[in-house]
């Protein structure tokens, strides 16, 4: 088969939420054996369908980018992180559900990632505070994952996943909650299969399907803005 | 009823050391967690509000604040409660949580834990067979035996911190060491990383399609031929296999590769940040400081090893010795009548104004700074300016994390702490000022090193769970 097209889509997360875990679990169909701490980035490759089933279906390659650390690291780790996030087509946001702080992080982590996204829409972003309106408009399509699904205790299941609902609705993203060493969770026809080849084709779509002229007028509406940087590629 | 009133103080301070240390645990040490074992807040907590307790009773004993009788009690009470959870139940639970976190002794954490407990037990009792604890009034199951070999312990443990502190504080703060790094360094180095990123993500393209064109096949081949064909394709491998396992080597090395090219390249921003912030007029000052620490280091280490090698005993070190002199020199200006105290208050607070005001301002820095100030306590041995160091220092770390903004309110307030401390102190001349301050000094020393030595252990253990530089 020829070279296919390239999407390069971004997992996010704190320390030891499970990245690495579900990236070996949707690119080689496998459960990770022996998960070790990752150093810097790791990319793995998983073969997507783009419009499964309908005359117009494509092979894409989707290189899931595997980057870590906290978000409290030192600014030298931060700056070499933002060698990463150039030219990003889509963003996997994984949040520990045992874990209230992983989940919390998540704003700065996109923040973090948006900021250096230079995307050739001309993201406005303000520096430094949250803006829900950004994630709004913004052109990254976002998905939400909670892993370490199996080690909520019954009677808090509730809790914890309205919690994750409004986090979804922040981020205008969608959501799946499941435990990355259990394969039967991305089996072919589940909800969450569904929901991932969705998010998948959103971002192919994004990347070579649309041109969006409507974003530059887009920003020029919104009343509030901290005209702080503004990222051509 | 005086010893109500003690009684009522000692814990109402005791209950503020608690929260205080409730308040560091969640906002310092588990910043990024959720705590689920409580019993590990409430366990950290009381440790740190019965250390401090200790040390207050230190205090109020060279002040002679409180009843004799109840500091003494007070004083019991105290060293009890620090045994029992030093010796018992600190590790027992920490045994417990290791136990519990291995997959094969899961059934019988209990039983395990009471094991490594026994461990520790029997390793704590071997400890002090090299010194003469066991005397003859004691006995063998007194309470001096437990403190004598906490205090080995402790004295090693404060040793090794200071030494590492005398070697590590040179390197880290002189610029001699600093390599020249240059802005195209950087970006060389970023675009090899990112080239064999690349290299990996094509690489393990050709995998994946490899991988899914036997899937396929060999899916193909099964449906057709069932229990001959899964013989035959045991026999024949595809050929397909051996490229992968070559491709799949390739790729490891190439991981390998780009994890120590991102090390590098962090290495080098690291570098970078130090140098501009050497360029600024606090790192330079800082530089200069480094220098002059560096060189006592220095000196510290010979002298150490001179005496260990000719087996010496130390009398007063150098910048003891230069005070004295200095205050002598001073001395011949003054009055007669001008009492001592004055004397070397006007001198000390001179001295101490800029180097505190320097490094309080550098304590709101990272934990670098923590071995110059430990460098800073220990070397300088007059006790005056180890007392201003480490009280302003001490105080202004603990709030300078919190509130920010009261920066310079807060420096006002301990220079006047500060300089109040002699006179509270009455002291009438150097030598009986440095006796009883160096109690004190002591207990700050321990202080500020239990603080430094927990933050380098928060540091490794975010390395162990890998959230440091990690995925």
């Amino acid at each position: 088969m020829a070279s296919l097209d390239r999407v390069k889509v971004l997992v996010l997360g704190d320390s030891g939420v499970g990245k690495s875990s579900l990236v070996h679990l949707l690119c080689q169909n496998q459960v990770l054996g022996n998960p070790s701490w990752t150093v810097g980035c790791s990319v793995d490759v998983r073969v997507h369908d783009y419009k499964e089933g309908t005359p117009e279906e494509k092979t894409y390659y989707i290189e899931l980018w595997d980057v870590g650390g906290s978000v409290g690291s030192t600014s030298s780790l931060k700056s070499t992180r933002a060698v990463f996030y150039n030219s990003v087509n889509g963003i996997v946001l994984v949040h520990d559900l045992t874990n209230k702080k992983s989940s919390q992080n998540l704003y700065r982590w996109s923040l973090e990632a948006l900021n250096k996204d230079s995307s050739p829409t001309g993201v406005i972003v303000s520096n430094g505070d949250y803006d829900r309106e950004q994630f709004a408009d913004s052109s990254v399509p976002l998905l939400l994952i909670g892993t370490k699904f199996d080690q909520i205790p019954e009677n808090k299941r509730n809790d914890v996943l309205t919690r994750t609902a409004f986090l979804s609705e922040d981020f205008n993203a969608e959501e799946i909650n499941l435990d990355c060493t259990n394969q039967r969770y991305f089996a072919a026809g589940t909800s969450n299969a569904v929901k991932l080849s969705r998010f998948f084709d959103k971002v192919v779509e994004k990347r070579y399907f649309t041109r969006d002229p409507s974003q530059m007028t887009g920003f020029t509406e919104r009343k509030r803005f901290n005209f702080k940087s503004v990222h051509y590629d | 009823m005086s010893f109500l009133m003690d009684s009522v103080i000692m814990f109402t301070s005791q209950v503020l050391f608690f929260g205080f240390g409730w308040l560091f645990f969640m906002r310092q040490l588990f910043k990024d967690y959720e705590v689920r074992q409580y019993v590990v807040q409430v366990v950290f907590s009381i440790t740190f509000a019965f250390s401090c307790t200790m040390f207050e009773l230190i205090i109020f004993e060279i002040l002679g604040a409180l009843e004799t009788s109840s500091r003494y009690f007070h004083w019991k009470f105290n060293l009890y409660v620090i045994l029992l959870v030093l010796i018992f139940v600190v590790p027992f639970y920490i045994g417990y949580f290791v136990v519990s976190n291995i997959r094969l002794l899961q059934r019988q954490k209990l039983l395990f834990a009471c094991v490594v407990w026994f461990t520790f037990m029997y390793f704590f009792w071997k400890l002090g067979d090299p010194f003469p604890i066991l005397s003859p009034k004691h006995g063998i199951l007194s309470i001096e035996q437990l403190i004598s070999r906490v205090g080995v312990i402790g004295v090693t443990l404060m040793a090794l911190l200071s030494g590492f502190g005398a070697v590590n504080c040179p390197y880290t703060y002189m610029s001699y060491f600093l390599r020249n790094v240059t802005e195209s360094d950087i970006l060389a180095l970023e675009r090899r990383l990112l080239q064999t990123m690349d290299m990996i993500v094509s690489k393990k393209k050709r995998i994946a399609m490899t991988r899914r064109q036997m899937y396929q096949r060999g899916e193909d081949q099964n449906k057709q031929t069932g229990f001959w064909g899964m013989i035959k394709s045991v026999t024949s491998s595809p050929p397909g296999s051996e490229n992968l396992s070559l491709i799949q080597q390739e790729v490891d090395a190439l991981e390998e590769l780009s994890r120590q090219l991102f090390l590098e390249t962090v290495d080098l921003q690291a570098t970078k940040e130090r140098i501009e912030y050497s360029k600024t007029f606090q790192g330079k000052y800082f530089n200069f400081l480094g220098y002059f620490f560096s060189i006592y280091c220095v000196w510290k280490i010979f002298m150490a090893t001179i005496n260990i090698v000719f087996d010496r005993v130390g009398k007063t070190d150098p910048v003891t010795r230069g005070i004295e002199i200095t205050v002598n020199y001073l001395g011949i200006q003054f009055d007669v009548g001008f009492s001592t105290f004055a004397r070397t208050h006007v001198l000390t607070y001179s001295l101490t104004h800029s180097l505190t005001h320097s490094l309080t301002h550098s304590l709101t820095h990272n934990h670098k700074t923590f071995p110059v100030v430990l460098i800073a306590v220990s070397l300088l041995k007059c006790p005056a300016v180890q007392v201003f160091l480490l009280t302003d220092s001490s105080i202004s770390t603990l709030f300078y994390s919190q509130f920010r903004k009261s920066k310079n309110c807060s420096c006002v307030g301990i220079f006047c702490c500060c300089s109040s401390v002699p006179y509270i102190c009455s002291p009438l001349q150097v030598k009986f000022w440095s006796q009883h301050i160096s109690f004190i000094l002591v207990g700050i020393i321990i202080v500020t090193s239990i603080r430094g030595l927990l933050i380098t252990l928060t540091k490794v253990s975010h390395l162990q769970t890998g959230s440091c530089q990690s995925t």
